[in-house]
C-alpha cells in the first residue's frame, strides 16, 4: 500500500462499467415488472427498495480488500455448512425444508452457499500450485460435493446443482487439464441414470414434462406451453408494454417471478430478448475482465466463477422460458421478483467490485 | 504447460509462478467467454426460433387462449292458448355449472356440493355424459333449477369450488301442468340422441348453448320455431375463464311464440267431466279444422321432465294406473261402434242405396241367409219400423246391418276413408297412430283369407277390424259437421315470430273437398244425431241442454272383450272387462262450432258415459262466446 496517499483521494472505486451494466439491467426488470405484476406500483416499489438496499450492500462489501473476504472465507463456509445441517432439524416452509427462520428474518441457507462454494474452493486453490494435481482436486470435489449432497436433500436439486457448478468453475479457471475435464464429463453423463434414480417422484415428472409438455397441457406442462405461447406470440417486435394477453390475463404462471423473462418476450418481442441478452453478455465479459485483471489467484478464480455461475442462472432460466430446459426454480437474475436472489446476486458483485476495486493494491 | 518442479518435495513448499498462473487464467477466462457467447447463442436461435419461425403459430393459440366464442341461447318462444292465457313460460332460475378442466378432482367436487345441495345418486355419471357434448373449457351444467336457498348456501361456501358457478337462466315452465301435457309435452335436457339428431341436420352449432330441447308434443313438433337461432359472443377471458369484456357479439334471434288453438277452459271442462275415468276428449272446431280440446286421461305433469326426472319419479309414473305416459287422443284405438253409423248412413243416402223414406223393419234379430248366427239389436224386440232417423236416433243395429250388405265392403271402405278413417288426419303432432280401416285387400294381405258377409254386416254398426282414435272420430265428425270439407286438424294457431307486432294466423290445410251428391243428405244425417240428443227416443236425450242449445251427437260402445251384444252388463262385470263408451258430437246443430270426440274407457254406455263429457265441453265452448 502506498502510505503517503490520502484515503478520500484514492478510495477503492467500483467498477463504473459493471455497476452501470446492473443499474441499466435492474432498470429494465422494474419495467417488465411493473408490467407482469399487472400495474401494480406497490410490487414495483418494494422491488425497487431491495435492488437500492442492495446495491448499498454492493458497495460496502467492495470496500472490504480481497484479503480480508479471503480470512473469512473458511468461516463462512463452516457457518454455511452449520446453517444448511440446521435446517436438517429446525428447517421451516410447506414442502421442503429450506428455510431457516431466525425469528426476525427467514432465509435460504442454501443461498450463502452460492457464494461460500466458491470462495472456498478459491481459497483452497490459492496458496496451491497450479493447475491443481491430482489430491488438491479430489479435496476440491468434497468441498463442493458435501454442501451440494446436504442441499440436493432439502430437496432442492436445481440449488445443489447451481452451488455445485459454481464450484466446478473455479476448479475450470484453475486450470484443470482438458483431459480431467471431458473425462469428468463423460463419467457425468454416465451417472445421468443413476440420477434418476435418486430424483424424487416430482422431479422426474418436471423431466417428462419437459420432454413432452403436450402430454399434459393443462397439468404440469401448462407452465412450459403458456410459456412457450408467449415467448412466440411477441414475434420480433413484441406486443408493447403492458399489452402482453398471455401475461396481462394471468395465462402465464409465476409471470413475475421465474418466467417474467416469457413477460418481456411477450411484450418486446425479440429486440427485448436480444437486448436484455447482450446486457447479461456484456455483465459476464466484464466480470471475467475483472477476473482476469485482479492480482491473487484467490481473486481471480472467484471473481470469474463468481460471473461464471452468474450467467448460468440466466442460460438455465433462459433455457426453462423457451422450454430448452426442464422447469427448474431459477430466478432470472435482478429481473425477477424476490429479495432472496438479489441479496445473494448482489453481494457476489460486491465482490466482483471490490476486487476491482483492490485490483493495484498489491499484497 | 506443466511446471517441471521436483516431485518429491511436500506440497506445501514450492513455488508459485504468479506470471504463468496469470496467463493461464487469461486463457480459461477466454475459454469461458467463448463457451458463455456459444450458450448464448444457442438461446437466441432459440428465441429466435420461437418467435420468428414458430410465431404465427403461437400467436393463433395465444389468441385462442384468450378469446372465446361463446354462444348466446336464444330465449325459448313462449306458447299461449287461444284466448292468449299462457301455457308455457320461461322463468328466471339458476344452474349450477362445472368447467371441469378447472377443477382438479371432480369426483371430490361433486361430492362436496352433493352436501350443500340435493344431487341425484348419478350426478357424476349424468355429469360426465353431458360433457361429451362441451368443448374444452366451456361450463357444463351440474344441476338445474337451484332452489334459493341451495343458491345462497353455494355463495357462501364459494371460495371452496374453483371452476364451479351459479348462472341465471330461464327455466321452462308448464303453469297448467298435467291438463296440457298430452299436447304441449315438454323439454328435457339434450341427449346423445337429440345432439346426433341436430348435428345431422346440421343444426349442431346452433344449438352450442342450448340446454333444453322439446321431447314430445307441441315442444318437440315445433322445436325448430320455438328453439329460435343461437348468437354469438366473441368474449375475452383470463386464465380462470372470467369473462373479462365483449369484444364481438351477434344476438340470438329468439324462438317464436306459438298460439295454440287450445282453449284451456274447455280443456279444463273435458279434464274434470272425464273425473277418475281413463279417457280421451278431442275437440275440433268444423269452420276451420282449429284443435279446441285435446284431453287425455290419466297424465302427469311436464314440470318434472324438465330439469331432469328422478328414478323414483319416473317409475311412479310408468307404474301408475291408466299408463299415464300413453296418448289416448292419437294413439288409442278404439272400436268406434255405432259412432260409425252417420258416416255409413251418409253413404247409402249419397250413393242412392237408400233415401229418406226407406224403412227397414227391426224385429231384434237380423239374419244372413245360411248362417245360424243372429245378429241383434241392442232393444230386446227390436225397434219396429225405422227409417234413416229413427235408425240413427235410437241406434238401431238392423237398419245398418242391412245397410251395409247393401253397400257392400267395397263401398263402405271407400266413403269411410274419405273421412279420414284409416289413415293419419295430419294433426301436427308426432306419432299418431292411423287406425285401421278395413278392405278386402287388407284382409286377405293380413290374414290371407276371403272377406265374409258376416263381417260386413258386423263393419255396418263399427265392429270387427275397425279401429279408430278419437283424434279420428273427431276429425270425421268435423268433416260431417262442415259439409265436406275435410281439414288436417291443427293445434298450431297462430304464430308471432320475435319482432313482429302480431301473430300470424296459421290456417289448416284442407286434405280433401268430399264430393257431395246433395247436400240435403248430410242434413237428413245431421238431423237424425240431433235427434240421438233431441228425439223423444234418442240415445242420449238424457244430455239434452234445457237452455235450447241444439246438440247433434251419436253414442257408440266399443268392445272390449268378445261378447254377446244381448248380455247385459251389468255392475259386476269387472271393470277393464267394461266396454268403452263413446260418444260424437257437433254444437249447434245447424251451425256448428265445435265437433267432440269422447271416449270414456271402460265407462260402458256411451250415452251414459260419454255423452256428458261431450255436452260439458260443449257448453264450457260456447259460453266462451265468440270465436276470438
Amino acid at each position: 500500500m502506498k502510505k503517503l496517499v490520502p484515503v478520500w483521494a484514492k478510495w477503492p472505486r467500483p467498477d463504473p462499467w459493471l455497476l452501470a451494466a446492473l443499474v441499466l439491467l435492474m432498470a429494465m426488470g422494474l419495467v417488465v415488472l411493473y408490467s407482469a405484476s399487472g400495474g401494480n406500483t406497490d410490487v414495483v416499489a418494494r422491488q425497487g427498495v431491495r435492488l437500492g438496499v442492495g446495491l448499498l450492500g454492493l458497495l460496502v462489501i467492495s470496500q472490504v480488500p480481497p484479503h480480508i473476504l479471503r480470512i473469512w472465507t473458511p468461516w463462512l463456509f463452516a457457518i454455511g455448512i452449520a446453517l444448511l445441517l440446521a435446517t436438517w432439524f429446525f428447517g421451516t416452509g410447506r414442502a421442503t425444508s429450506r428455510w431457516l427462520d431466525l425469528g426476525v428474518f427467514r432465509f435460504q441457507p442454501s443461498e450463502v452457499m452460492k457464494l461460500a462454494v466458491p470462495m472456498m474452493m478459491a481459497w483452497y486453490l490459492h496458496p496451491r500450485r497450479l493447475p491443481p494435481d491430482f489430491g488438491v482436486v479430489l479435496v476440491c470435489l468434497v468441498i463442493l460435493a458435501v454442501p451440494a449432497v446436504l442441499i440436493a436433500r432439502q430437496p432442492d436439486l436445481g440449488t445443489a446443482l447451481l452451488v455445485a457448478i459454481s464450484g466446478v468453475f473455479a476448479l475450470f479457471l484453475s486450470g484443470l487439464r482438458w483431459r480431467v475435464i471431458f473425462g469428468f464429463a463423460g463419467a457425468a453423463v454416465a451417472a445421468a441414470p443413476a440420477l434418476w434414480m435418486v430424483m424424487k417422484d416430482y422431479q422426474r415428472q418436471r423431466v417428462l414434462t419437459f420432454l413432452d409438455p403436450e402430454s399434459d397441457p393443462l397439468g404440469s406442462g401448462w407452465n412450459i406451453i403458456q410459456s412457450k405461447i408467449a415467448v412466440g406470440s411477441g414475434g420480433v417486435f413484441g406486443k408493447g408494454w403492458l399489452n402482453g394477453t398471455q401475461s396481462r390475463l394471468e395465462f402465464i404462471p409465476e409471470r413475475h417471478t421465474d418466467f417474467i423473462l416469457a413477460v418481456l418476450s411477450e411484450e418486446f418481442g425479440l429486440v427485448g430478448v436480444l437486448a436484455l441478452f447482450a446486457v447479461y453478455l456484456f455483465i459476464v465479459g466484464r466480470c471475467l475482465y475483472i477476473a482476469t485483471m485482479a492480482n491473487s489467484t484467490y481473486a481471480r478464480l472467484l471473481a470469474g466463477s463468481l460471473g461464471l455461475t452468474f450467467f448460468v442462472y440466466v442460460l438455465v432460466n433462459a433455457g426453462m422460458v423457451s422450454g430448452l430446459l426442464p422447469v427448474v426454480g431459477v430466478p432470472l437474475p435482478l429481473i425477477s421478483y424476490g429479495g432472496t436472489s438479489i441479496v445473494t446476486l448482489l453481494a457476489g458483485f460486491g465482490i466482483l467490485m471490490s476486487m476491482h476495486a483492490h485490483r493495484n493494491f498489491l499484497r | 504447460m506443466n511446471l517441471r518442479l521436483p516431485k518429491k518435495k511436500p506440497q506445501r513448499r514450492f513455488l508459485k509462478d504468479h506470471f504463468q498462473e496469470a496467463q493461464q487464467f487469461r486463457l480459461r477466462a477466454l475459454a469461458a467467454f467463448l463457451l458463455v457467447a456459444a450458450a448464448l447463442l444457442v438461446l437466441v436461435a432459440r428465441f429466435l426460433y420461437l418467435q420468428v419461425v414458430e410465431h404465427d403459430e403461437l400467436a393463433t393459440r395465444s389468441v385462442n387462449n384468450r378469446v372465446h366464442v361463446m354462444p348466446v341461447a336464444p330465449n325459448r318462444g313462449l306458447v299461449y292458448d287461444r284466448r292468449g292465457r299462457l301455457v308455457a313460460e320461461n322463468r328466471p332460475a339458476y344452474r349450477l355449472q362445472i368447467v371441469p378442466e378447472k377443477v382438479d378432482d371432480l369426483e371430490a367436487t361433486i361430492e362436496a356440493i352433493g352436501q350443500i345441495m340435493e344431487l341425484p345418486e348419478d350426478a357424476l355419471e349424468r355429469f360426465q355424459e353431458s360433457r361429451r357434448r362441451y368443448r374444452d373449457f366451456d361450463s357444463v351444467p351440474l344441476k338445474f333449477n337451484l332452489e334459493e336457498s341451495e343458491v345462497a348456501r353455494f355463495a357462501v361456501d364459494r371460495h371452496r369450488f374453483d371452476g364451479v358457478e351459479v348462472v341465471s337462466y330461464l327455466s321452462r315452465h308448464y303453469p297448467h301442468g298435467e291438463l296440457l301435457t298430452h299436447v304441449l309435452g315438454y323439454v328435457g335436457r339434450l341427449d346423445m340422441d337429440d345432439l346426433d339428431r341436430l348435428e345431422k341436420a346440421g343444426e349442431g352449432g346452433n344449438y352450442r348453448g342450448t340446454t333444453h330441447i322439446g321431447k314430445v308434443g307441441i315442444e318437440r313438433f315445433y322445436e325448430a320455431r320455438l328453439h329460435g337461432s343461437s348468437g354469438l359472443e366473441k368474449v375475452e377471458t383470463n386464465v380462470q375463464g372470467r369473462r373479462l369484456k365483449v369484444l364481438e357479439r351477434s344476438d340470438p334471434v329468439h324462438g317464436t311464440d306459438l298460439v295454440l288453438s287450445l282453449d284451456v277452459a274447455v280443456q279444463r271442462a273435458a279434464w274434470d267431466a272425464l273425473g277418475d275415468r281413463p279417457g280421451a276428449v278431442v275437440a275440433i272446431d268444423p269452420n276451420d279444422g282449429s284443435v279446441i280440446a285435446m284431453v287425455s286421461k290419466p297424465a302427469y305433469d311436464p314440470n318434472l321432465f324438465v330439469h331432469g326426472i328422478s328414478a323414483a319419479d319416473y317409475q311412479a309414473i310408468l307404474n301408475a294406473p291408466g299408463r299415464p305416459l300413453f296418448n289416448r287422443c292419437l294413439l288409442g284405438g278404439y272400436e268406434p261402434g255405432s259412432t260409425i253409423k252417420p258416416y255409413l248412413g251418409l253413404a247409402g243416402l249419397e250413393m242412392g242405396v237408400i233415401d229418406e223414406q226407406h224403412e227397414v223393419f227391426s224385429t231384434g234379430f237380423f239374419r244372413l241367409p245360411n248362417v245360424s248366427r243372429p245378429y241383434r239389436d241392442w232393444k230386446r224386440g227390436g225397434h219396429g219400423k225405422v227409417n234413416i232417423y229413427g235408425a240413427l236416433e235410437q241406434s238401431v243395429n238392423t237398419y245398418f246391418y242391412q245397410l251395409a250388405l247393401d253397400l257392400g265392403i267395397d263401398r263402405m271402405h271407400d266413403y269411410l276413408a274419405l273421412f279420414g278413417f284409416g289413415s293419419r288426419t295430419g294433426l301436427d303432432l308426432r306419432g299418431e297412430s292411423p287406425g285401421l280401416l278395413p278392405s278386402r285387400e287388407w284382409k286377405r294381405g293380413r290374414f290371407g283369407t276371403p272377406w265374409y258377409p258376416g263381417e260386413t254386416v258386423i263393419a255396418g254398426i263399427g265392429q270387427g277390424f275397425n279401429v279408430v282414435t278419437p283424434l279420428q272420430l273427431a276429425s270425421a265428425a268435423a268433416t260431417l259437421a262442415n259439409g265436406g270439407v275435410r281439414r288436417e286438424p291443427r293445434l298450431l294457431y297462430a304464430s308471432k315470430r320475435p319482432g313482429d307486432p302480431h301473430a300470424v294466423r296459421e290456417e289448416a290445410p284442407v286434405v280433401l273437398q268430399l264430393p257431395v251428391d246433395d247436400p240435403a243428405n248430410w242434413d237428413i244425417v245431421r238431423e237424425g244425431m240431433r235427434l240421438v240428443v233431441h228425439g223423444a227416443r234418442g240415445t242420449a236425450r238424457a244430455i239434452a241442454p234445457e237452455s235450447g242449445l241444439q246438440i247433434a251427437g251419436k253414442s257408440g260402445t266399443a268392445q272390449v272383450a268378445a261378447q254377446e251384444l244381448d248380455e247385459d252388463m251389468d255392475e259386476d262385470t269387472a271393470q277393464h272387462l267394461r266396454h268403452h263408451a263413446l260418444f260424437v258430437a257437433f254444437a249447434p246443430a245447424d251451425e256448428p262450432t265445435i265437433a267432440v270426440a269422447t271416449v270414456v274407457e271402460h265407462g260402458g254406455g256411451g250415452s251414459v258415459e260419454a255423452a256428458p263429457v261431450s255436452r260439458a265441453v260443449i257448453e264450457a265452448w260456447l259460453a266462451q262466446g265468440a270465436r276470438p
